[in-house]
Order: C-alpha cells, then sequence, then structure tokens
C-alpha cells in the first residue's frame, strides 16, 4: 500500500507548492524586510517612520474599513433578513433581483462608476436637485473618505447579503413559525432567532470582505485623491517613488496587524468547518 | 396597513435601492455615450459613438489590452485547474495527512492584505525576470485563484457519488479509467463554475498586475485606471462597460453554476 500513500501528496504537491512559493514565500518576505534596515541589521526604523509619516493614514484606513464592514453587516442583515422574512412575494422577488448587481464587478470599475456619480455635479446631487429634494446651491461632492465608504459598501453587500441570505434560506423554519404564532415581530424575530444562527456565516462573509478591502489600492486613488489617504496609497508611494521596500512593508505588516483579529475569526471557522470529510 | 398602502414604504425603499444600485451605472453608461458633457449640463450635451471608434480601432489600446486580458486569463484558468484538479481530487477522496492545513494553505491568499504581498512578489520576479511579462502576471493570478480552484473542485468531487466510482470498477475499470470516465465527467460542472470564478477574478484583477505587469503588461483594467487618471471619462466608461459585461452575466447565471449540492460542501 506504499503507493497510495504517496499518490495523495503527488497530486497534491504542484499546487501547494505554487502556493508556498508565491504567497507563503514572498509573506515571510514581507516580514523580515518590514524589520531590517538597508544593511540587513535588525531595527524598528522602519515603523518609525511609518508612524511618523503616515500614522493619520493607519488610523484613516483603520476607520473606513471598520465602519464600511459594519454597514455592510447591518444591510447584509437587512436584505437578508426581509428575503426571509418578507410577507410580499413581489417586493421580495424585486428585491433578491436588485441586490445581487454589484457582485461580481470590479473594484475599479465601482470606483470609475462612483468616480462620476458622487462628483459635485455628479449624476447623484443632479437626480436629487431635479426631483427637488436637494437646492442647487447646496449640493456637494461626497468624493473623499464618504466616497470611499460608499463605493466599498455598494460593492461589497452583494457578497456579504448573499452569503447571508443563502444561510437565512437554510434555516429550519418551524422556530421562526412558532415565534411568530407566539406573536413576536417580524425585527424582533431577526434579532433573536434568525441572526444568532447565521452569526457564524455573517462573520465570514465580513472577514473576508474587510480582508479585500484592505488591499484594494484603486479605490482610494480613484476616488479621493487628498489626504489623508489610506495606506495601500502610500505603500504604493514609497515603492514607485523611494523604493523604499522596508517603510512599505512596515506599512504592509500593519495591514496584517490590523487584519489580525479579522483573520482569526475567519482561520477559527475554518478549521471547526474544515476536519471534516 | 392596508396592503395597498403597504405598497408606499415600501415602493419608496425599493426605489431607492433602484437608484442607489443603478444610478452609478447609469452614469457611467451616460459617459460611455457622451461626446461632450459640461457644467452646468446635467445631462450630456451630444451623444454618440465617436469614442467607441476611437477606443475599438483595429490595432488600438483598447483592443490590444482585451486581447491581453484574455489571454492572460485563459492562461490562469489553465494553469488554475491543471494544478487544483488533481489537488482537489486527493483532498475530496484520498487519505492525506494534515488535510485541513492544507485546504487553509490555498485560503492564504485571501485571508491576508495581498498588496504587500504583491510589492514583494514583483521584487523576487523582477530578480527572475519575470516583471513586465505575461508569465509573471499568470502566475500571480493563479495563486489568487487557487482558492477556487481547489476548494470548488473539492467539494465538486465530494458531491459525486462513491458508489458510482465502486460500481466502475467492480467491473473491471482501473483506477485512473473510473476517474476520466466516472468522476470527472459528473464533478465537471462544478469544475466549469470554479473556471468561470478563476477566469473573472483574473480578468478583473488590478493590484497585482499593477505591481508585477509594470511597465510592458496593460490588462483592460489598467487601461481604464490610466484612462480615469488622466480625466479621459469616455475612454474609462467605455472600457469599463467591456468589463462589466461578463460580470453582470455571471452575477444572473451563478446560481446555476453552483449547484446546492456543491455549495453545501465547500470549505468542507
Amino acid at each position: 500500500m506504499k503507493e497510495s500513500r504517496i499518490l495523495p501528496l503527488v497530486l497534491v504537491a504542484p499546487a501547494l507548492v505554487t502556493v508556498l512559493a508565491l504567497f507563503v514565500y514572498p509573506l515571510g518576505f514581507s516580514l523580515v524586510t518590514a524589520f531590517v534596515d538597508k544593511a540587513g541589521a535588525v531595527t524598528l526604523t522602519n515603523f518609525a517612520r511609518a508612524f511618523e509619516f503616515y500614522a493619520n493614514d493607519i488610523l484613516f484606513t483603520l476607520v473606513i474599513i471598520a465602519l464600511s464592514t459594519a454597514l455592510v453587516g447591518l444591510l447584509a442583515v437587512a436584505i437578508g433578513g426581509y428575503l426571509t422574512l418578507g410577507e410580499n412575494p413581489a417586493a421580495v422577488a424585486a428585491l433578491r433581483w436588485l441586490y445581487r448587481w454589484p457582485l461580481f464587478i470590479p473594484f475599479v470599475v465601482a470606483a470609475q462608476c462612483m468616480r462620476t456619480f458622487l462628483a459635485k455635479n455628479g449624476l447623484m446631487n443632479n437626480s436629487l436637485v431635479a426631483m427637488g429634494l436637494l437646492d442647487p446651491q447646496q449640493t456637494a461632492g461626497l468624493l473623499d473618505w464618504r466616497g470611499i465608504v460608499i463605493t466599498f459598501v455598494w460593492k461589497q453587500l452583494p457578497f456579504v447579503a448573499l452569503l447571508v441570505a443563502g444561510a437565512m434560506a437554510s434555516l429550519d423554519r418551524t422556530t421562526i413559525e412558532a415565534a411568530r404564532n407566539l406573536g413576536a415581530g417580524r425585527p424582533r424575530i431577526l434579532v433573536e432567532i434568525v441572526l444568532p444562527q447565521v452569526r457564524q456565516t455573517l462573520l465570514v462573509g465580513l472577514v473576508l470582505s474587510f480582508v479585500t478591502m484592505m488591499s484594494v489600492l484603486s479605490v482610494p486613488i480613484m476616488i479621493s485623491g487628498e489626504s489623508p489617504t489610506m495606506i495601500t496609497v502610500d505603500m504604493a508611494f514609497r515603492i514607485n517613488n523611494y523604493g523604499d521596500y522596508g517603510t512599505a512593508n512596515a506599512l504592509g505588516f500593519i495591514s496584517y496587524a490590523l487584519t489580525g483579529v479579522a483573520a482569526w475569526f475567519y482561520l477559527k471557522r475554518g478549521i471547526s468547518g474544515g476536519g471534516k470529510p | 396597513m392596508k396592503p395597498a398602502l403597504a405598497w408606499i414604504p415600501r415602493g419608496i425603499v425599493l426605489g431607492l435601492i433602484v437608484f442607489a444600485v443603478f444610478g452609478p451605472l447609469a452614469n457611467l453608461a451616460l459617459w460611455a455615450f457622451a461626446e461632450q458633457w459640461y457644467y452646468p449640463h446635467k445631462l450630456p450635451v451630444t451623444y454618440g459613438l465617436r469614442f467607441w471608434n476611437q477606443v475599438f480601432k483595429p490595432r488600438g489600446d483598447a483592443l490590444e489590452s482585451l486581447w491581453t486580458s484574455v489571454v492572460i486569463a485563459v492562461s490562469t484558468v489553465v494553469a488554475c485547474l491543471a494544478i487544483s484538479v488533481p489537488a482537489g481530487y486527493a483532498l475530496a477522496r484520498l487519505k492525506l495527512p494534515a488535510r485541513t492545513l492544507i485546504m487553509l494553505a490555498f485560503l492564504l491568499p485571501q485571508a491576508f492584505p495581498s498588496l504587500a504581498v504583491y510589492i514583494n512578489i514583483a521584487r523576487l520576479f523582477y530578480g527572475l525576470g519575470l516583471n513586465g511579462t505575461i508569465a509573471g502576471v499568470v502566475l500571480v493570478h493563479t495563486v489568487h485563484g487557487l482558492v477556487f480552484g481547489v476548494w470548488i473542485s473539492t467539494a465538486a468531487f465530494a458531491a459525486v457519488d462513491r458508489d458510482l466510482e465502486l460500481a466502475a470498477r467492480s467491473i473491471g475499470a482501473s483506477a485512473f479509467r473510473s476517474f476520466m470516465t466516472v468522476t470527472l465527467p459528473l464533478a465537471a460542472p462544478g469544475i466549469m463554475a470554479s473556471a468561470v470564478f478563476v477566469f473573472l477574478e483574473s480578468l478583473d484583477e488590478f493590484t497585482g498586475t499593477y505591481f508585477v505587469g509594470v511597465p510592458d503588461v496593460t490588462t483592460l483594467p489598467l487601461l481604464m485606471f490610466t484612462a480615469s487618471i488622466a480625466g479621459n471619462y469616455q475612454i474609462a466608461a467605455i472600457t469599463a462597460l467591456v468589463l462589466l459585461v461578463p460580470s453582470i452575466l455571471f452575477m444572473l447565471v451563478v446560481e446555476r453554476f453552483l449547484k446546492a449540492d456543491v455549495m453545501a460542501k465547500v470549505g468542507a
């Protein structure tokens, strides 16, 4: 039976080697580079420089992504909840058809859409003025941190909502019906009965979304050119203008650290669900 | 509330969602067909296809980028499936030590913010002469697509009824033959789904290409970005519309591709 023990490893090896060589190795390289200077000595000067120049941007990044994640979570639960508990079939069908459109739209395209839509004289303000909801003198562009948050939520919400709605759809309906028969309102059923059962799926979706937003370069550049900006832009700037890998990797390390807590949730879920064949 | 009256709040909320979802897309479409559009005009002053001709002129930048993007995406799918189908089969059917860890390894590219990693891949590729080459970009996209390739094909193989394989084996088929004639065809829809994911992921990828592809590889997303930063909104909008087509098509059919029995086994 010696062959059958080697065969699985042979089949997995090419894929595994690819990940190790082209992701894990550069990741390790980035971690090490963050802590050494140009001469190769261990140092914290990269971090000192990163905080000196970019402390505001680090905070800005964290606030934007945390806010976007919270909004995505809230809206995804609202959408999933309505799709599960909604009583009007036509409205449920309409929402189901509507919410998914941005699902696979690339970030660059989403950013280009928003860049024109949210501008001071973009279609959004123009429509609101035309409907009489906004005074032409009051229009303001949203192309700053708000634009980044709006773009992130627009793009990431369908993904998380799809996961959450899927998890809600596969729930056992009897507890929901029982609560309904006892007179519980729909918001209460959603928060007290449905949400606890899909919590894990929601968290997984939010963490994946958090990591994705932490890696996006195009949206902050295209939506808001001003300072403060997100650390992805700073990393690209350090590389393109100074070839400064030390500071860029220190910022990279900070981006891993910021997602560390989020990833921890994810890995925990992966291990608890991944052990079974 | 009377049923008819309930449509008032419902209609307002649905209307707002329509505005939020389609407003940005409508703005993009307007820019794609606007020949002149300047303040204070709320809508384009003149419409036309002049910029479409400019974008799609023979041997123009856009067609070249589109071709580059498609070549990269197809190569990524081939590379990804070539290594993830065997891995998926082994993970679904065979005994592997540290199976959970191996599954998680493929998730790593999605579990870490990838920009800092791309910077270092670009640095390593520079030494290997892979920077600015199609091959370099394909490698980067392949790593990022592996989680779809491996996880979905593992789920697809796990969803195939083991008794069918045993039946093939019991009438004398070799392990390889039963795999090729029974298991693989049955898992094919799931593997196709993973191929579409990998294709889209590669077609839409920006950050990795931005660092590894410079200066010679310009994919459609990079062309779009450059046009937008330069203020050529028509060119940017037209390229964006081209990128939208596969994304929207796949969004509309994704559930037909990923059957519930396969979905239930993803990540398991």
